[in-house]
């Protein structure tokens, strides 16, 4: 598979394919509507909510103010504590840094935990490169990494995958990687879970090299913190003998005290529970518990660009908890991989484009992926407010010049007009409605604008015209 | 220039015009319960409970019998038992008491049967406790590697009731465990699976002040 998304189509056009495909949208709708519900409990669970969603806002907000400060004095205490850091400007920059960590081992092989850090600068495509075997070890990783597929959620990699598909990629890919698939495995979910046990668990018993990422990284004490579900975290921080953490400059938290703020409304806004069933922090290095040498590698990868965006930059304040895909009525039904990244749904429209910057098809067209419906930011656990900076973004895509812009501005002028005169408007509808046979699916002379939109149908008569039928 | 130094350059001219962030209003709750240490016992063995922990309780002299008797259920015929864990509570257990010491490999640790040991704090609110390396909990890896996991949580002075009140009460140089129910994955459609790596059985032991014959 391939972390790299050069050369992606557009959002619209990668969209449009990924809405007819049927067993997706029924894979996808199934999972987002579950775990929203279920979000929606677990937050009312805590009266307090507003305030700790104020409270983490304003604690990333200061981080990122004198984020330079807090860096150094991270740097300082995992030094202190036994570590190493590491400072990479980019993703080929902290690729290079690592490989030759893991060829400084001796080792050709290392366990992951999933990381979207590393993700993002494609480390297993380029340890590959470089000969070294990385191993996914989350379930849902594992089901992407084996079917030679990508991750379509930042939660639930493989949302997009059915038990069925599931099982399928188990039983004809295992063997390729390690320990087979058991014969006869069902579709039934813990058995499945079970395969992957049994298929990990001899990588993460000789495993050597672990490289995670992290969630937290507090400045005051130099801890970084993990929070994960499966225990396949906790085996790769436990078992190798050197540990590789990658993380972006953006998660630094100032002190431990903060992490009372996001404990408690990461797993809530994350997985729906009000707590995940394994979190481990690590400071540097403890004798004779876990691995000896540990090595930080702070990554930047465009994340200083968007700091330097007054708008922007609060994008930088996301914990990847991913509510606002769960909740997005346009990931819903367009999938993770149509964003062409690894951030996809809503703060993948506004992180993307500022990471890469907005140049390529694909990340010009994320700022549209919306319909600015807001539920992102109701959502959102420390109150990005995604459609402010999707429109930003808009702002900035427009502003490079194109095709299809002024002709969009004509149209919504003339659309101002037409609302502004019921007369019109009225007229305008009878004669829609009567002529609705005729109607063409797309706009001619309009199509870099309708390209990408499906005209919805004309109703038979006019809303106008039924209310008086049925109304008065 | 150094990375190190272009990236701290490239925040601090980020930054440079931005207006000063306000301190942190942190005018949330440090708790959503009673202060009533019955009402957060029972709040954490019904969260313990709710995340599929196996929980019992107990008064301080009827432990000796509920583990050997959780043990046997069990069918464990080898125990681990980290440094410091106290001596009587594993003495009615017939299972062969094995160590960990920094010479076990993994694959060792994965033959044994069942591992005991107690906690740092517990917290109500969410269903968690916390291990942290201390006496009578051991290394990280005993409470990972073993498919059966029993934790003695000592109530009410382990036991708060929210996230607020645990941390300062742990050390972060320490190495924590923070443990929520057994290991699950809901990668699956969003069925909830136990076990995929971590231990598959976690069953926690609340042990209460007094005498069993109060």
């Amino acid at each position: 598979m391939s972390g790299t998304y050069l050369g992606m189509p557009s959002f619209p056009k990668a969209a449009r394919e990924a809405v007819h495909n049927e067993t997706l949208r029924g894979n996808l709708r199934h999972a987002t509507h579950t775990i929203r519900d279920k979000r929606a409990k677990a937050v009312a669970e805590l009266s307090d909510w507003a305030q700790l969603r104020e409270a983490g806002k304003q604690i990333k907000d200061r981080t990122l103010r004198h984020l330079d400060q807090y860096l150094v004095q991270l740097e300082e205490s995992v030094t202190a504590a036994g570590g190493t850091v590491h400072w990479a400007a980019d993703g080929d920059e902290a690729n290079r840094i690592v490989a030759g960590l893991v060829k400084a081992t001796g080792e050709r092989e290392v366990v992951k935990v999933k990381s979207m850090a590393t993700q993002e600068i494609g480390l297993n495509e380029a340890l590959e490169a470089e000969g070294i075997a990385a191993y996914e070890t989350d379930l849902a990783e594992l089901i992407v990494q084996l079917g030679e597929d990508r991750p379509s959620h930042i939660l639930v990699p493989a949302i997009h995958r059915n038990r069925g598909e599931i099982r399928e990629i188990f039983a004809r890919t295992m063997s390729e990687w390690g320990r087979p698939a058991p014969e006869g495995l069902t579709d039934a979910p813990a058995e499945l879970a079970e395969a992957a046990r049994l298929h990990l668990r001899e990588k993460f018993l000789r495993a050597k090299v672990g490289i995670s990422g992290a969630n937290f990284m507090v400045a005051e004490t130099g801890t970084l913190v993990v929070v994960e579900s499966e225990g396949n975290g906790r085996m790769c921080l436990t078992l190798p003998e050197t540990l590789i953490s990658v993380v972006g400059i953006e998660k630094t938290v100032p002190t431990w005290q903060d992490l009372e703020v996001f404990l408690q409304t990461l797993p809530r806004s994350s997985t729906a529970e009000r707590m995940n069933p394994y979190t481990s922090t690590w400071t540097g290095t403890t004798d004779a518990d876990g691995p000896q040498d540990f090595h930080l590698v702070l990554l930047d990868n465009g994340r200083t660009d968007t700091l330097a965006d007054e708008v922007g930059r609060q994008a930088l304040r996301c914990i990847r908890c991913s509510a606002c895909l769960n909740v997005c009525p346009v990931y819903e039904r367009a999938g993770g991989h149509a964003y062409g990244s690894v951030y996809p749904g809503p703060i993948g429209a506004i992180l993307s484009p500022q990471l890469r910057g907005t140049e390529s098809e694909i990340d010009a067209s994320l700022p549209y992926a919306s319909s600015l419906c807001g539920a992102c930011y109701d959502v959102c656990p420390v109150a990005i407010d995604i459609p402010e900076v999707l429109v930003h973004l808009r702002e900035r895509v427009a502003g490079q010049g194109g095709r299809g812009h002024r002709l969009e501005k004509a149209a919504m002028k003339a659309a101002g007009w037409v609302l502004n005169h019921p007369a019109a408007l009225a007229a305008g509808e009878k004669a829609a409605s009567k002529t609705r046979a005729l109607h063409p699916r797309r706009l001619p002379g309009a199509a870099a604008w309708t390209d990408s939109r499906d005209l919805p149908e004309v109703p038979p008569e006019p809303f106008r015209d039924w209310w008086k039928k049925n109304r008065t | 220039m150094s990375s190190r130094d272009q990236i701290l350059a490239r925040v601090r001219a980020a930054v440079a015009g931005a207006p000063e962030a306000p301190e942190v209003t942190r005018d949330y709750l440090t708790t959503h319960t009673a202060d009533d240490p019955v009402a957060v016992l029972d709040l954490l063995h019904e969260n313990l409970a709710d995340y599929r922990a196996l929980v019992h309780r107990t008064r301080p002299d009827g432990l000796p019998a509920l583990l050997a008797r959780l043990l046997a259920e069990r069918g464990a015929t080898t125990v681990l038992a980290p440094p410091g864990l106290p001596a009587g509570w594993l003495a009615e257990s017939t299972a062969a008491r094995t160590d960990d010491t920094p010479a076990s490999t993994a694959q060792e640790l994965d033959a044994v049967d069942s591992v005991v040991t107690g906690c740092a704090v517990a917290i109500a609110e969410t269903g968690t406790i916390v291990l942290d390396g201390g006496a009578g909990q051991g290394r990280r890896r005993i409470t990972l590697v073993p498919d059966h996991h029993i934790c003695v949580v000592r109530a009410p002075e382990q036991v708060v009731a929210s996230v607020p009140q645990a941390l300062p009460r742990l050390d972060p140089a320490r190495p924590l465990t923070w443990i929520s129910g057994p290991s699950a994955t809901s990668d699956i459609e969003l069925n909830r699976v136990e076990g995929v790596h971590g231990p598959r059985t976690l069953e926690v032991v609340l042990v209460e002040e007094g005498t069993s014959t109060e």
